[in-house]
């Protein structure tokens, strides 16, 4: 078995009064798709903030392994490691693409800026390869030159992914991808991160509210409530035989279509 | 008692669920099943509906939890606790070892039948072309016309969709095999059709177990039954 590429145990974190994080443990193993879900203010989000580093516990630890295999405390690495992880092994989905995507500069300069940040510095080759990507993500690359205002929301979002999955990370961070998206669009998103995910053998942290995409895209789930994991398992085990109440209630609540 | 001949066996299962939102309402379902099934055989459970059928089904899946008892198979050439395995120990024996067609298709959005049958056998590693090849054996097999190959099932039949799934099911050859009500919406050809896989993957070395509704596929393809009884009928 291969060892995680993140490892973090014992985290807690406090707002006030308020508990975001009440010892915390998750792992991630390559090419595992991970889902936290949970409904608003279960601290799902703040996880998420810090596995990826963005934000400090008050307690526990979150060991990052590299490539070679040795493995590094996330928040003992500097904010110039971190940085550069983040451009490299790294990546993260934001839920508003206006977060992840540099509305000011071209399509393709989006997708291309990733890869210039890798040391790819040949432009024909990275014009190419911004091309692919845009095919793969299913937009137009006749619309390589436009600026991403002018394009929907979920053309947005597809284009934060091609930006982040051109430089092949092997760990991508996705925050509520589909939120604020139409349903016929998220389901045209979804499918399109299942199979890029699946392609690539990328390992995903996902956060969402969203019962359904975690079931299609998630290995295994964390269900969290006020600040806990109240239960985890294999995907289809945890939503078709919830055992904790919390759980229970979440799977009762979706409406089947 | 020597279990190195049996390709699947429990212990002591039992199951029962906890409905926490109707007051933590305790419903017993199974109690003590103690199954062993061996390579090239195909046991059909059996009993009256509502005794727990589909529950064991799902329990030797991994998707339900068993509750007590233990849940052996024979995976890699080693017996295995899938009661003890982890979630990603779990996925590993069901991407090579056990297999299982459950009753209804869980449709994804965008991606034709012809892919869905091939996904299994490229998560084993076979080439995308071969395992295309295959799938479309299958599915011109169980007479689903290649017009509809390319197509998402979502929209089609019930009959159709169960085709599909069983397509899924049989084509990477898993060593044991679990078939939930295979042929509930297939007509007479097509019937026939599963009885032949079925006969086919016995003979190939696989253990299969299933809910066979249909007295007469039951008599053709199982070997022997083994009955479920509900709880509070049991001895």
């Amino acid at each position: 078995m291969s060892a995680p590429l993140l490892e973090a145990s014992g985290l807690d974190l406090a707002f006030g009064a308020v508990r975001a994080l009440d010892g915390v443990a998750i792992d991630i193993h390559p090419g595992e798709v991970v889902a936290i879900v949970g409904e608003s203010g279960s601290g799902k989000s703040s996880l998420l903030r810090v596995l990826a580093g963005q934000m400090r516990p008050d307690a526990g630890t979150v060991l990052y392994r590299d490539p070679a295999g040795h493995a590094h405390p996330v928040h003992g690495m500097g904010e110039a490691a971190l940085r550069r992880l983040m451009r490299t092994d790294w990546g993260f989905v934001h839920q508003n693409a206006r977060d992840g995507l540099r509305m000011g500069v071209s399509t393709g300069g989006n997708v291309g800026e990733r890869l210039m940040a890798i040391g790819a510095r040949n432009y024909g080759g990275i014009r190419d390869e911004a091309t692919e990507w845009l095919k793969r993500v299913e937009i137009d690359p006749s619309r390589i030159d436009h600026l991403p205002r002018t394009f929907s929301g979920g053309m947005q979002q597809r284009l934060q992914i091609a930006r982040t999955l051109v430089t092949r990370p092997r760990l991508v961070f996705m925050d509520e991808p589909t939120g604020g998206l139409d349903v016929s669009v998220q389901a045209r998103l979804l499918d399109l991160i299942r199979a890029l995910v699946a392609d690539l053998g990328i390992a995903v942290l996902l956060v969402t509210h969203d019962i359904a995409a975690a079931r299609l895209l998630a290995h295994r789930i964390l269900v969290m409530r006020r600040g806990q994991v109240v239960e985890h398992g294999l995907t289809d085990r945890v939503l078709d035989d919830p055992q904790h109440p919390y759980t229970q209630l979440l799977v009762a609540s979706v409406l089947a279509a | 008692m020597s279990m190195s001949d049996n390709a699947l066996w429990t212990e002591g299962l039992g199951k029962s669920f906890r409905l926490h939102l109707q007051g933590g309402l305790r419903i017993p379902v199974l109690e003590n099943i103690d199954l062993a099934v061996r390579p090239g055989e195909c046991v059909a459970l059996s009993g009256p509906s509502g005794a727990g059928k589909s529950t064991l089904m799902r329990c030797l899946y991994g998707n339900y939890g068993a509750e007590q008892g233990r849940i052996w198979l024979r995976h890699g050439g080693e017996a295995v606790e899938l009661t003890a395995a982890d979630p990603r120990a779990v996925r590993e024996i069901r991407r090579h070892t056990l297999g299982y067609v459950s009753q209804f298709l869980r449709v994804i959005p965008r991606v034709g039948a012809l892919d869905i049958v091939a996904e299994p056998l490229i998560a084993r590693g076979a080439a995308p072309d071969a395992a295309r090849a295959r799938a479309r054996e299958l599915l011109l097999r169980l007479n689903l016309p290649e017009r509809l190959h390319h197509l998402p099932p979502a929209t089609f039949s019930g009959g159709e969709q169960q085709r599909v799934n069983l397509a899924r099911g049989f084509a990477p050859g898993y060593p044991i095999l679990l078939l939930d009500e295979p042929t509930a919406s297939l007509d007479a050809a097509n019937r026939a059709v599963v009885i032949g896989l079925i006969a086919e993957a016995r003979r190939a070395g696989t253990a299969l177990i299933g809910i066979f509704h249909d007295a007469e596929v039951r008599d053709q393809v199982a070997g022997r039954l083994f009955e479920v009884l509900p709880i509070q009928d049991a001895a």
